[in-house]
């Protein structure tokens, strides 16, 4: 049976195809690897396809007084001294080459006057920073990665999904599948893997996130022993739609704030002013008229002294900010608040934004350049992921690498917009670079054992086993994970509540094996969701285990009980791995900062 | 609010297919592809419908809404008139895979005859300066989100009118966004000429109808490739010049100064603009 498996060796297996992926792909494949591109939706539909706002890197275009040294500590200050410096450093140092290759690629960013890439102002980020293409930046990159790989030759296996990797005694060797379209499994003996799958917003009910984002990644290297790190920060993006319900969660981009969106509660009341925090008040305007200012000249192309709004504050005090004006009654009429951008002109704001135009035109009977829009906290990203080398992308299992919003280091407790674009570029060229070297260093060929190959077959073929009185469907037990982690693991936390999610999840964990789907394998989505199930298992646990250890509050991370920092926990990462008797989560010490980069963060 | 009715294509390439009808409550704001996960998750749970972002970014939901090629995730519920029968089907230009998914790889296979982007090797990037008025129209060209329900309208491709090639409205669209970008360098004349089988277009727009991006898909970029393809191979002058020439790159005979777009890029041709109000937006 097993010797008849279809059957795709390669030197670099890469799973998934969104930005990291395909950079990843481009990389092992530009260094003479076989490389197999593996996706589980068709190419070019990956999450990064969504991304709007634009891609950080500190190309000094529009603002001169940049640098990579700035870049650099916004990113650590933004992720409350959280983040692995070195790959902060390394990522703030690549992101302007990384770019200026997608144009030469054939990228086509907005442009500044004299005709170089536009940069845009984005949150915590002291300079106009973000080159874009309006609102849709993640489909240019994406387009550009993915006509690169194709015009390079690179095998692409779409609709494809992992569900297992292969261990060999002390290595990865690759994978097993199937094929969506047939449900007929595929292994993928491989001498380098590369995690690049994206997050984990599904296991959360109100999330920006497309179906793909089910901790497929994160669950596939715990199961295979590498270590995660970081769970607990979760970025809840301050601005998703919150009506109709039909679309609530879909992302407001952050490039409405960039522009110089206002937010109001039903009061009128400019809120922001009340939640910067102390020690960053200097960094923002003292006056309505201080911010008006700078919305001006940015709006003219023009530098200006004046400094940014309150709205450009971090992600996580936004989403908490918006939060707390909800809680105490000061919501909008569908529980959020008010994001004005129609103060501006209608040509302006259409040009600048169109795809917000047309998405709350289309979805919400909302005119954005006519009036307010309502909106929300939405789950948008995890910060923490694989725990990776900084200059490889290797993670703790040999041969497995990870590179994108899977792996985690990058970003400490909350990230920054744009730079998920810029780490997906830097660090999936790195892994890609990497994965290929080892490859290249092993001569033995790839080889799958066939009794992990057997069990996992035995595990595909499991759901379409008998039902009985106590078979489960996979939509019950993926709502009733939702609603535990939405309700407990959400933006603010206390002990109760995550020891409440942390039974809840064990419980819908023992009733997995009882699934049971109808059907047959071809496009059959209630045997595909199966799998996801327990992978978000995987990434909810470690998630609301993470949050639970963590006694303090820090970047995207709230503990009601808890609510300051806590200096000794500002010295520790999470670590969560596979132990004998299921999940075990401890810390491990941040990783050094080196002499010339703590003098970087000392204000001037 | 009154339940939605949808009829419901159901089937494989083996077998007959059937339209299964069900009953969906209806929330505010509610769009056809949510009503197809409401009835995966309570009806009919190995319902195969494909699908990615449910934001119009991806373009993955593509299929006929009562007869319309349309992305399911932008097709609202309150669109349709109480009590009226919402009937959702595959798309009809490409083989069924089951039930609303079809095998859409026809389209990646296209894709991969199209000659790549290529920049000039004398101009380093150091020097590249376009205007952004000079990249508006390949901007617009970039929006495609792929959801070929261009090709799916398209009758060349949906009645299967030809034996001979024809890219489709997707790719003389990604074509034209290469043509038209200020410093690509290479020929794609011919390829759109034979492989591309753009003469068989002819004209009936029904592509730039159904873009839920709004491109306008015949007006900027197929009739312009026309002309510039028709210049190549049926100008008689061009033919002339082209004779005493030696050549038929579109690079501009005196070499151009580093980066001006204005030279090295043809922006679309002011001639081939139609009139703009007889195709703009969408009739949704």
């Amino acid at each position: 049976m097993i010797d008849r498996l279809e059957r795709h060796p390669h030197d670099v297996l890469v799973v998934g195809a969104g930005g990291a992926g395909l950079r990843a792909a481009i990389e092992a494949a530009a260094a003479g690897a076989s490389v197999g591109l593996v996706c589980k939706s068709l190419l070019g539909k990956a999450h990064t396809v969504m991304a709007e706002g634009g891609v950080a890197a500190a190309l000094r275009h529009v603002d001169e007084r940049d640098s990579w040294q700035t870049h650099f500590r916004d990113t650590m200050v933004g992720g409350k001294m959280m983040n692995n410096p070195r790959m902060a450093q390394l990522h703030a140092l690549e992101a302007p080459d990384r770019v200026r290759e997608l144009e030469a690629w054939g990228a086509v960013f907005d442009r500044t006057r004299d005709g170089r890439i536009l940069q845009r102002p984005f949150g915590g980020h002291s300079h106009p920073r973000l080159a874009h293409v309006g609102d849709r930046t993640g489909l240019e990159m994406i387009r550009t990665l993915q006509d690169r790989a194709v015009a390079m030759g690179i095998t692409v296996y779409m609709e494809c999904t992992i569900t297992h990797l292969m261990s060999g005694r002390d290595n990865v060797r690759g994978a097993v599948g199937y094929w969506r379209q047939t449900g007929e499994p595929v292994v993928f003996p491989a001498k380098a893997t590369v995690l690049a799958t994206g997050g984990v917003g599904r296991v959360y009910s109100v999330t920006s996130n497309s179906w793909e984002y089910s901790g497929d990644g994160q669950a596939l290297a715990y199961l295979a022993g590498a270590e995660l790190i970081d769970m607990e920060f979760v970025q809840f993006h301050p601005t998703g739609m919150v009506w109709p319900p039909g679309v609530r969660g879909l992302l407001v981009t952050e490039a409405v704030r960039g522009e110089g969106g206002i937010l109001r509660n039903k009061d009128g009341k400019r809120f922001m002013w009340d939640y910067l925090p102390e020690d960053r008040r200097e960094e923002y305007a003292a006056t309505d008229e201080e911010a008006a200012q700078w919305v001006k000249a940015l709006s003219a192309g023009q530098t200006t002294d004046a400094r940014r709004p309150p709205e450009l504050s971090t992600r996580d005090n936004v989403a908490r900010a918006i939060y707390t004006e909800v809680r105490e009654g000061r919501g909008s009429p569908h529980g959020g608040v008010f994001l004005d951008i129609s103060y501006l002109p209608a040509d302006h704001v259409r040009r600048k934004l169109p795809s917000m135009y047309e998405q709350f035109k289309e979805l919400a009977d909302v005119d954005i350049t006519a009036g307010p829009m309502e909106i929300g906290p939405t789950t948008h990203y995890i910060m923490g992921g694989i725990r990776v080398d900084a200059e490889t992308g290797a993670t703790t299992r040999e041969a497995l690498y990870a590179a994108g919003e899977v792996a985690g280091g990058m970003h400490g407790a909350n990230r920054l917009g744009g730079n998920s674009l810029s780490d997906l570029l830097v660090f999936g060229q790195r892994t890609g670079a990497a994965a290929a070297e080892y490859a290249k260093s092993r001569d033995d060929e790839p080889w799958l054992d066939p009794a992990g190959v057997q069990a996992a077959l035995a595990e595909l073929a499991a759901p379409f086993g008998e039902s009985g009185k106590d078979a489960e469907s996979p939509y019950r037990l993926h709502e009733e994970l939702q609603t535990a982690m939405e309700s407990k693991v959400g933006i603010f936390r206390t002990a109760a509540d995550l020891d409440d999610a942390i039974r809840e999840l064990d419980a819908i964990r023992a009733r997995w094996p009882n699934i049971r789907v109808s059907g047959g394998r071809a496009y059959n989505p209630g045997w595909n969701l199966v799998f996801e199930v327990r992978n978000m298992l995987v990434a909810a646990e470690a998630v609301a285990r993470s949050a639970r250890q963590r006694e303090e509050s820090r970047g995207a991370h709230s503990r009601i009980d808890f609510p300051e920092l806590n200096e000794k926990w500002g010295k520790k990462n999470s670590v969560v791995r596979l132990g004998v008797d299921g999940m075990e989560v401890g810390t491990t010490k941040l990783p050094k900062l080196p002499d010339e980069l703590r003098s970087l963060l000392a204000k001037e | 609010m009154a339940d939605a009715h949808l009829r419901v294509f159901r089937g494989t390439p083996s077998t007959e297919g059937t339209f299964d009808e069900f009953d969906v409550p209806v929330e505010e704001g509610m769009v056809v592809l949510d009503a197809l996960h409401w009835i995966q998750a309570h009806d009919a749970p190995d319902l195969a419908v494909r699908w990615n972002c449910k934001a119009a970014k991806c373009g993955s939901c593509s299929a006929e809404v009562n007869g319309r090629p349309s992305l399911t995730c932008k097709t609202r519920l309150s669109d349709f008139e109480e009590g009226e029968t919402i009937q959702v089907e595959p798309m009809r230009a490409f083989p069924l895979i089951r039930d609303l998914v079809t095998d859409v790889s026809w389209n990646y296979e296209v894709n991969k005859t199209i000659p790549p982007f290529q920049p000039p090797a004398d101009q380093p990037q150091e020097t590249w300066r376009w205007q952004q008025e000079d990249i508006e129209r390949v901007q617009e060209f970039r929006k495609c989100i792929e959801c070929f329900l261009c090709q799916d309208v398209c009758h060349v491709l949906r009645n299967h009118e030809t034996k001979q090639p024809f890219m489709g409205p997707r790719f003389l669209v990604r074509s034209a966004g290469l043509e038209m970008h200020p410093i690509d360098t290479a020929d794609r004349m011919e390829h759109l000429k034979d492989e591309g089988g753009i003469a068989l277009c002819n004209i009936t727009k029904c592509c730039t109808e159904v873009c839920p991006e709004h491109i306008k898909i015949t007006d900027n970029a197929i009739i312009p490739l026309k002309e510039r393809v028709a210049d190549r191979y049926y100008d008689p002058v061009q033919l002339f010049l082209r004779k005493i020439r030696g050549g038929g790159k579109k690079v501009p005979a005196e070499p151009a100064p580093a980066g001006a777009a204005s030279v090295t890029g043809e922006a679309a041709p002011a001639a081939a603009q139609v009139d703009p109000a007889t195709t703009d937006g969408s009739p949704s």
